[in-house]
């Protein structure tokens, strides 16, 4: 499990730096996003988890420029040293698709209905591509099936996406999205609406073809326990922040915000039978409701005063880039990954 | 698909045949007597002429009779004798169906277009200023009459400003070309006449505009509600994340899964087109199938107010199925059996 790479050996593929993401609602701006940072090197699986409406899928949108018209979107997001977020949009369209791509929640709903299946992995292809002629771009999206385990291609590209089932229209989006060979793939929830079962089979495809491609891979989900065994790195997002980012295995071993270890703790364990399932209590603010200091002291345990008062500044735990938002970072409870609590 | 359209159109006789029962006894029910169109006003109290038309009309015999009458003379191509032009009403009908048409097909270019156009832009830049004169575009449309709209217009383009030509289908001082297609804007083209031509074009501008502002309306509306809807979807941002223009995600990707309801709509216009026509034509002096409902309406003309309900008739079976093969190209999961 020591794949990772520190950021000083690789230039990052994608740096971003308080990005913000606002919405203008009745003439105030609502931040969603609110100061994110976040590196993923070549190579890297970066999972960024958190829960509905913590702003994680929409500032990885806002950093490509696909926010909806009404957001503000500030900070810096730069992929290979170039800065994206002040790119015309002429020059936005030519790195999605071809360099960044995308995959979505949903493929029920993130394939065009009237369009043919082969003919949208086409208009993927010849949209970066346009020197590949009619032909040459069938074959490409034939070996594009392939790739992605579908049986006979040739008789699947003729078809509409709703003769496909829910797991093979996710590799769709995947065959789609690896198409121009990207650098970078953000799979945004990519298994939350599949069978349980064809959740574990597109994973494991898309981690195969991150290591065979060499892809950096940002894996936006709410389950954890996704990240567990297939991310290299985890930010831990609340309301619009980091509040921890560390190695999958430190932060397993050893989390640093009474958040993450919330989360921890609600992954159902297989081992214990019976009991109540731990679940934090209250429920994530809404937008623009944020409560001042740190907007997770009204859920939080150990909250003290100053938790209300004052924003916690970043720690630094340790030598690998583990960093945690907390005022009580340092002064957590030792943590027992076995039993997912806090050692008594 | 092709033995779907083949069972549609071994329907379309029995169609036929309903609509024909029915606008021969629809006939019947009027309160009025035809006899007026018949006779003159002095003789209405002569009986012998009375009867004497009674005979030569065939209005003395029994409704059955009549009918069976009628149908064997239509299955030979006779759809009777108009009691007011007194010529054959196929005749009539053949020589005023193309200005309709011509009419009709012009207002749905115009009312189709710049609805389709409207509502893309409305809905794209939402409450935009474009969006707003869209909407009271629409609202003017669908709530003005039409010969309101017609007379305004006429008025104000054709006699204030003098940048349109008034009435009629072509300038009165010009010879009107052979009649080949009975399409005015065709057939002058097919004689080489230019200058017949940019006329007949420029009579046909007021009365389709005023025809299709309505269509142009309820479609723009439409389509505002739909790609609204449409845009909101996940494959418009898959299409995006896939670095495609806004020009192929509006068109190849939303506006081609808003097609159903905007083919729906065409084809209901049809009908709206087709009653609306009699207003225009009476407006435009238009001699077509409207105007020539209206005065078999007053005059109580049986055999050409049949006539013209057959024939209208006819073309909504025509368009009823032209629709639903569109249905078909325009949405894969539509599947006709």
């Amino acid at each position: 499990m020591m794949q990772f790479s520190s950021p000083a050996s690789h230039p990052p593929l994608l740096r971003v730096r308080d990005l913000r993401v606002g919405f203008r609602k009745h003439g105030q701006v609502l931040e969603a996003v609110r100061g994110i940072d976040l590196d993923i090197a070549r190579g890297e699986v970066l999972g960024i988890v958190g829960e509905s409406g913590s702003g994680k899928s929409i500032g990885m949108l806002a950093a490509l420029g696909l926010a909806p018209p009404n957001a503000v979107v500030s900070g810096s997001v730069q992929y290979l040293g170039e800065e994206l977020l002040t790119k015309p949009r002429r020059e936005m369209r030519r790195i999605r698709g071809a360099k960044i791509a995308m995959i979505f929640q949903d493929p029920l709903s993130s394939l065009n209905p009237t369009m043919r299946v082969g003919d949208q992995i086409i208009e993927a292809l010849r949209l970066h591509q346009p020197q590949m002629n009619a032909r040459q771009a069938t074959q490409r999206a034939l070996e594009l099936l392939e790739l992605v385990s579908i049986p006979q291609p040739d008789r699947r590209l003729r078809q509409f996406p709703h003769e496909f089932s829910g797991g093979m229209r996710q590799r769709v989006m995947i065959a789609m999205a690896v198409a121009n060979g990207p650098d970078l793939l953000i799979a945004d929830e990519p298994t939350t609406a599949l069978d349980v079962t064809v959740q574990s089979q597109i994973m494991r495809m898309l981690r195969e073809l991150q290591a065979k491609l060499g892809l950096g891979l940002v894996l936006i989900t709410h389950d954890l326990g996704v990240l567990a065994g297939h991310a290299n790195r985890v930010a831990v997002v609340y309301s619009g922040q980091v509040v921890e980012q560390a190695d999958v295995f430190d932060l397993f071993q050893n989390p640093r915000h009474p958040y993450t270890r919330g989360l921890i703790a609600s992954i159902p364990k297989l081992t214990e039978s019976g009991g109540r399932l731990y679940s934090i209590a209250g429920s994530p603010p809404a937008l623009g409701r944020f409560p001042p200091g740190c907007a997770f002291h009204p859920r939080c345990e150990r909250a003290g005063d100053i938790c209300q008062q004052l924003a916690p500044p970043k720690t630094t735990i340790g030598g690998s880039g583990h960093v945690s938002a907390c005022h009580f970072a340092n002064a957590l409870p030792e943590w027992d990954s076995a039993e997912a609590r806090v050692k008594e | 698909m092709s033995h779907y359209i083949f069972r549609r159109l071994v329907a379309m006789p029995f169609l036929v045949l309903g609509i024909v029962t029915m606008a021969f006894f629809l006939t019947t029910v009027t309160k009025g007597d035809p006899l007026t169109a018949l006779v003159s006003e002095q003789q209405l109290n002569n009986p012998e002429v009375v009867a004497a038309a009674r005979q030569r009309w065939g209005l003395d015999k029994s409704l059955p009779e009549r009918y069976v009458t009628y149908v064997s003379n239509l299955l030979h191509g006779d759809m009777g004798t108009s009691f007011v032009t007194k010529r054959p009403v196929l005749t009539d009908i053949a020589a005023r169906l193309p200005a309709t048409l011509e009419l009709v097909i012009a207002a749905m270019l115009v009312g189709t277009t710049s609805g389709i156009v409207l509502g893309l832009l409305a809905a794209y830049y939402r409450d935009s200023a474009v969006d707003q004169i869209a909407r009271v575009f629409a609202l003017l449309g669908s709530s003005l009459p039409v010969f309101w709209i017609g007379l305004a217009l006429l008025f104000l383009l054709s006699v204030h400003f003098q940048i349109l030509p008034g009435p009629g289908r072509i300038d009165p001082r010009m010879t009107p070309p052979p009649p080949i297609t009975g399409l005015m804007t065709v057939d002058t083209l097919l004689a080489g006449d230019i200058d017949g031509f940019r006329s007949a074009v420029s009579h046909l501008v007021l009365p389709s505009l005023v025809l299709g502002w309505a269509v142009a309306g309820t479609i723009s509306r439409l389509v505002r509600a739909n790609m609204l809807d449409v845009m909101a979807k996940e494959f418009i941002l898959t299409a995006r994340a896939k670095g495609a223009g806004e020009l192929r995600v509006v068109f190849r990707h939303a506006f081609r899964n808003i097609l159903v309801p905007v083919l729906t709509l065409i084809s209901y216009s049809f009908a709206y087109l087709i009653t609306g026509a009699v207003l225009t034509e009476a407006v435009f002096t238009w001699p077509g199938m409207g105007s020539y409902a209206v005065q078999a309406a007053r005059s109580l003309d049986f055999p050409a107010i049949i006539g013209v309900t057959i024939v209208g008739g006819m073309m909504f079976l025509v368009t009823n199925l032209l629709t639903d093969i569109a249905y078909v190209i325009a949405n894969p999961r539509v599947r006709l059996t």
